[in-house]
């Protein structure tokens, strides 16, 4: 039922974007416009990086992924959650795919949410735009004060988490 | 960008030749996780074309100017919350929120809401950590940026202790 309410919303809009576009009507194509827009850069992104995913799937070993970002690793594990966040490419959409495989290869929930904050923030050409238009002092305690938040509740997440079994979906 | 497909492009042929029969069970995987999160991206794909129809620059501009600076900082993280943007397109507004001499207080309170908490992003974030950790999750990430926008004001000198 719920779906069927749902795939109805989604035909309804896409009807609506259509028949904006034949009769000029300029709110719907704005929209449309919007909609096409962003749906073009997420097209950009996504394909590749599900590639990567399933290719770190079949080629990185469990174990690995547990040595260094599972139940026994060390801080070195939240370092290195970080660089990938830094080097993750799109935005948080992205970010999730790789959490869920990051989670079925044995990775610990408190590095996983570190990464997930951490792409909002530490994204190498974001931060770059951001520090040429407001500033290297702004972009450095945006850093400085927002990842250690993010690692801190990220721990705090992760043992509460923890003992209710929480699961990543999306395997 | 271009880097992104050159990596996957030279890795892909990598494990191609190592072993073909791997690396179409890489790519199966691909397409079978792509498909299942399609639904998703799309409704986050329509959410994202109406707020941003709802919240011309040309408003945020307007709407960060005026009044108190602690209530133009509320103002722009629930903006920033709701909205989403590229940083390409995010960062040059901030350069103008910052010439009509906005606080950096409040324009920090906009971009980092805009990066951190994803209202949008709801759709393809609840499919992989359930309604009740990615409300949690956002509401974390929100007190987050309303902390580091303190500190932007206490750095500049906007707020004084």
């Amino acid at each position: 039922m719920k779906n069927i309410i749902k795939i109805t919303l989604i035909i309804i809009y896409f009807l609506f974007i259509i028949v904006s576009f034949f009769y000029h009507y300029e709110v719907g194509e704005a929209i449309g416009k919007n909609f096409l827009t962003f749906a073009l850069s997420m097209l950009k992104i996504v394909p590749v990086a599900f590639i990567l995913i399933g290719l770190f799937e079949v080629w990185i070993k469990r174990e690995t992924i547990e040595k260094h970002l599972g139940k026994d690793s060390s801080w070195i594990g939240f370092f290195w959650a970080i660089i990938l966040s830094s080097t993750t490419a799109g935005g948080l959409y992205v970010a999730f795919p790789i959490a869920a495989v990051l989670f079925k290869k044995g990775a610990k929930l408190s590095i996983i949410f570190t990464y997930m904050g951490a792409v909002s923030v530490c994204r190498i050409p974001m931060t770059i735009f951001e520090a040429s238009f407001l500033g290297i002092k702004f972009t450095l305690i945006r850093l400085l004060v927002s990842l250690p938040l993010i690692i801190v509740s990220s721990i705090v997440m992760g043992r509460i988490l923890n003992k209710t079994h929480f699961k990543i979906k999306g395997n | 960008m271009l880097i992104l497909y050159l990596v996957t492009f030279i890795l892909f042929f990598i494990s191609f030749f190592i072993n073909r029969q791997k690396t179409i069970k890489a790519l199966k995987i691909a397409f079978k996780k792509f498909c299942n999160i399609v639904p998703a991206f799309l409704t986050m794909l329509i959410f994202i074309s109406i707020v941003i129809y709802l919240f011309p620059h040309e408003l945020i501009v307007k709407y960060l100017g005026i009044g108190n600076k602690y209530l133009s900082t509320i103002f722009a993280s629930l903006i920033g919350s709701i909205t989403i943007m590229p940083g390409f397109i995010a960062f040059p507004l901030a350069g103008i929120l910052r010439e009509q001499s906005i606080p950096y207080m409040v324009i920090s309170a906009f971009t980092t809401t805009l990066m951190l908490v994803g209202i949008i992003t709801f759709p393809v974030e609840k499919e992989f950590l359930g309604v009740k950790i990615t409300i949690i999750r956002n509401v974390i990430c929100f007190v987050i940026a309303i902390i580091v926008a303190l500190v932007m004001g206490v750095a500049f000198g906007e707020i004084g202790i």
